[in-house]
């Protein structure tokens, strides 16, 4: 088999991974929490501190962190369903398919981290009228919580620290390697230097 | 007599004196560079921790304390025999049993030695082992969670004072008696004592698993009291030895009576020939009554079981079982070196400090130099188990502790100070001044085959003039030295709760990367515990309430509770739902006959309330727990005994 069809192959099937292990990580420390709290996101589920974070967002008003989210339903299925459309151009073995294999992952990426945003947003800014605690900015509007994409920042007594997590770094190796997989494939056909 | 009266005017003199010269001597000490080395010795800066862990027994206390070590600093008390209202331990539901025995509920006690659990001779870290002397119990506590885990009562016992110690792989925990008592128990005339009263040494096998200790079996000894104990080490390892005093068998004025005889005896017990004794069963089993308590850590309540027999070894139907090795006057410490060669035996009302030698005796038991027997048990001749003798070291010498460099350490309960010595050679090396008085010491694993011989704690009795003055009743006090060098150096004292009676200190890697941090809620057992805000609610069954309560940063669900009656029985179970290390909540229900309680996260705990008036009474949280701490209360509304007012409960008014 063809070295570019191997890699190809090899690049599709990385995202399993993400099955098993957390595509972001948000750290939230504290001088009462030196062991940070910290929530980690699957494609599957959301687990970690979730309790600790639910009590102490509870006295601004946030909402609880919900144990399953409509995502859940539908990530696997497109994470399931890029992995078998990789493999299968992996075997047909077309190079230019595996640029558009690179560029589906990556319009899906942008979507994921898009979705990711407006989840934080919401969370962070649609309060519970009812707050215990409310503070104000200088302007005299209620302050938002929002945690930041990506990452650190301070929120109150909180460093909010969100960064990817292994499962994201090996999708995004698993995206390079979909561009070698067509670098190699176009050597493979003749061509002496790829552009980049 | 005469002899006595001079000797104890002698002794009072003399602690009057080394008094005054203590007070006077100690405004040379203050200030200067030294004592400044020495704060610097001791300081742990914030944030840091402490290098040893210290369990320091409270005495008439009845509880343990934690302290680190060298900074003196008091981290817990942990309650063991005696009711504590911080915690609830004793007052819950839950623990009330722990301190059950056959007498009925016994709320106090007297604890005297703590002992760390060993493997191979060298402190684990595992459990801490500690006895209650006035009403013979011996306490396991587990050292992942500091609680007290487990109490057994021993039978046929009286003052369980030589004890709790354990052998070089935990095989055992024994519990010697003090007093000599009828076994069984009888109605007898007091002036009989003499051959008709038994001392019993309880041999306490421990489960490796789960630490769970179960009454082996009993050596019914002659009726001479029986006060301290030690496990043999390494080559001795097998046998245990035990001071005596009162060999003259007195049952009034023992301090005139019982100091008669020039000699008492260590007795020496071989207890793996007391286990073939048993497979071969030599024993008798006698009907003893005696509480066994355990505290579940899935259900999170105790248990109190009442035990029926127990078998007894007779010495004298058991040859090779026990020897008696003499030792002069009255000895108080026993005391066995790291190698397991020498036994220490210091005679409280001698001037020396004797070394019995392991291997002495082993030669002189196989040639039968003995030079009598006492009640069936062979006596050995003292100059053949002789080892050696701390000369004149001082007055007083009560308890031996070693280091890891050949040198035992002497208390002087009478002219106060400690004595460093060399084992071998028996020469006093360096001695130095403790105010007051000092009981035990303690270098941590300084009773095991492997001591960390770098501070060695001295606790004393008497404290006169060394603290602010807090009225009649003044506190007791710790000594910390530090003994790396060739000379002692004595680098700081603080207060100690109760009595420091003895202590045992480990390094804190051994302890510190166990610890437990909450308990798990989806492993909670106990039957009336409400995992989450919807379990909770409230039944009624006849007169008992049970209230389903949960707590949670920063509210109890629920918090409104009506149709509870005069003449009611309310049980709150109460369960923290955190899962966060360090939120502990806390219980307190206003004219409730009983304790607060504090709950760990993940725990449940029951608090019986017998509500006498009508009205509409509150309850909080008294731990403060967050931000909203003090807004963490409810109401319970009490009717009239017969009113019809329904059983309704609320949160937020759902």
């Amino acid at each position: 088999m063809k070295t570019s069809k191997i890699i190809m192959i090899v690049a599709a099937l990385l995202p399993l991974i993400l099955f098993f292990l957390p595509m972001w990580t948000i750290q939230l420390s504290a001088p009462q929490y030196p062991d940070p709290l910290e929530m980690r996101i699957f494609i599957t589920k959301i687990d970690g501190d979730l309790q600790s974070i639910n009590l102490m967002n509870h006295y601004v008003g946030m909402k609880m962190i919900p144990e399953t989210i409509p995502e859940f339903e539908f990530f696997p299925w497109i994470v399931g369903g890029m992995i078998l459309l990789g493999v299968v151009i992996g075997l047909i073995g077309n190079r230019f398919l595996f640029l558009i294999w690179f560029w589906v992952s990556a319009i899906l990426g942008c979507f994921g981290m898009y979705d990711f945003y407006k989840w934080e947003y919401d969370y962070g800014t649609s309060l519970n009228p009812k707050a215990a605690i409310k503070f104000m900015d200088e302007a005299g509007k209620l302050i938002t919580y929002q945690p930041p994409l990506i990452g650190t920042q301070t929120i109150l007594n909180f460093q909010a620290t969100s960064l990817p997590a292994i499962g994201a770094y090996v999708l995004f190796l698993g995206m390079v390697l979909s561009i070698v997989a067509y670098w190699v494939g176009r050597y493979e056909a003749g061509h002496k230097f790829p552009p980049l | 007599m005469k002899k006595t009266i001079f000797s104890i005017t002698a002794v009072a003199i003399s602690t009057t004196m080394l008094i005054s010269c203590g007070g006077a001597k100690k405004g040379g000490d203050s200030g200067g560079a030294l004592s400044g080395k020495n704060a610097e010795k001791v300081y742990v800066a914030p944030g840091e921790y402490d290098e040893f862990y210290a369990f320091i027994s409270g005495g008439f206390s009845g509880q343990l304390s934690v302290y680190g070590l060298p900074s003196g600093r008091l981290f817990k008390v942990i309650p063991v025999f005696s009711q504590d209202a911080e915690k609830a331990y004793g007052y819950n539901e839950e623990t009330k049993p722990m301190l059950n025995t056959s007498y009925g509920f016994i709320p106090w006690d007297d604890a005297h030695h703590p002992d760390l659990s060993q493997t191979k001779g060298v402190i684990d870290g595992r459990w801490c082992f500690i006895n209650g002397n006035n009403t013979p119990r011996i306490a396991r506590i587990d050292l992942k969670t500091f609680e007290t885990t487990e109490i057994i009562e021993i039978p046929n016992c009286a003052g369980n004072h030589s004890s709790s110690y354990v052998t070089d792989n935990t095989e055992y925990v024994i519990a010697g008696t003090r007093f000599s008592v009828p076994v069984p128990q009888k109605d007898m005339p007091i002036s009989e004592y003499k051959g008709n009263f038994k001392g019993m040494l309880s041999f306490l096998k421990v489960d490796q698993e789960t630490g769970e200790m179960d009454l082996s079996f009993q050596i019914m000894m002659p009726g001479f009291d029986y006060d301290k104990a030690h496990p043999g080490r390494g080559k001795s390892h097998g046998w245990f030895f035990f001071t005596t005093y009162n060999s003259e068998e007195a049952a009034s004025l023992l301090e005139v009576n019982a100091s008669q005889n020039d000699k008492d005896f260590i007795a020496a017990v071989n207890w793996k020939k007391a286990e073939e004794y048993i497979k071969e069963g030599k024993f008798k089993t006698m009907p003893a009554k005696y509480a066994h308590n355990i505290y579940d850590e899935g259900t999170q309540m105790a248990t109190s079981t009442m035990e029926k027999d127990v078998k007894v070894l007779d010495p004298a139907e058991c040859p090779g079982l026990v020897y008696f090795l003499p030792t002069p006057k009255s000895p108080h410490g026993c005391d066995v070196d790291p190698t397991g060669e020498y036994i220490v035996g210091s005679g409280k009302l001698s001037a020396n400090v004797t070394a019995h030698s392991f291997t002495k005796m082993l030669d002189a038991i196989k040639n039968e130099k003995f030079s009598g027997e006492a009640y069936g048990i062979p006596i050995i001749n003292f100059e053949d188990v002789l080892g050696g003798t701390v000369v004149q070291p001082g007055l007083g010498p009560l308890h031996t502790e070693f280091d890891n460099n050949g040198y035992g350490y002497t208390t002087f309960f009478i002219s106060s100070e400690v004595v460093k010595w060399k084992v071998g050679t028996w020469e006093v090396v360096d001695r130095k001044p403790t105010y007051y008085s000092p009981g035990h010491l303690m270098i941590p694993g300084g009773n095991s085959q492997k001591p960390w011989g770098k501070y060695l704690l001295a606790m004393n009795k008497i404290t006169k003039d060394r603290y602010l003055p807090t009225g009649p009743e003044l506190c007791q006090s710790a000594q910390l030295y530090d003994i790396t060098g060739e000379k002692m150096e004595l680098l700081s004292d603080f207060p100690t709760i109760g009595e420091p009676h003895y202590a045992a200190g480990c390094p804190a890697e051994l302890i510190q990367p166990n610890q437990q941090k909450i308990y798990k809620l989806e492993d909670n057992k106990h039957p009336y515990a409400a995992k989450s805000e919807k379990e909770s609610r409230v039944e009624r069954n006849g007169k008992d309430v049970h209230i389903y309560l949960t707590t949670i940063r920063s509210h109890f669900a629920p918090d409104n509770i009506e149709g509870v009656k005069v003449g009611d029985k309310v049980y709150f179970h109460v369960t923290n739902l955190e899962q966060d290390y360090d939120v502990p909540h806390g219980f307190a229900m206003i004219g409730a006959n009983n304790s607060e309680l504090l709950i760990m996260p993940g725990q449940t705990e029951t608090l019986v309330w017998e509500p006498k008036q009508v009205g509409v009474w509150p309850f909080y949280c008294t731990d403060f727990c967050s931000a909203l701490h003090q807004e963490m209360q409810g109401y319970i509304r009490v009717s009239p005994a017969g009113s019809s007012t329904a059983l309704s409960w609320s949160l937020d008014g759902e």
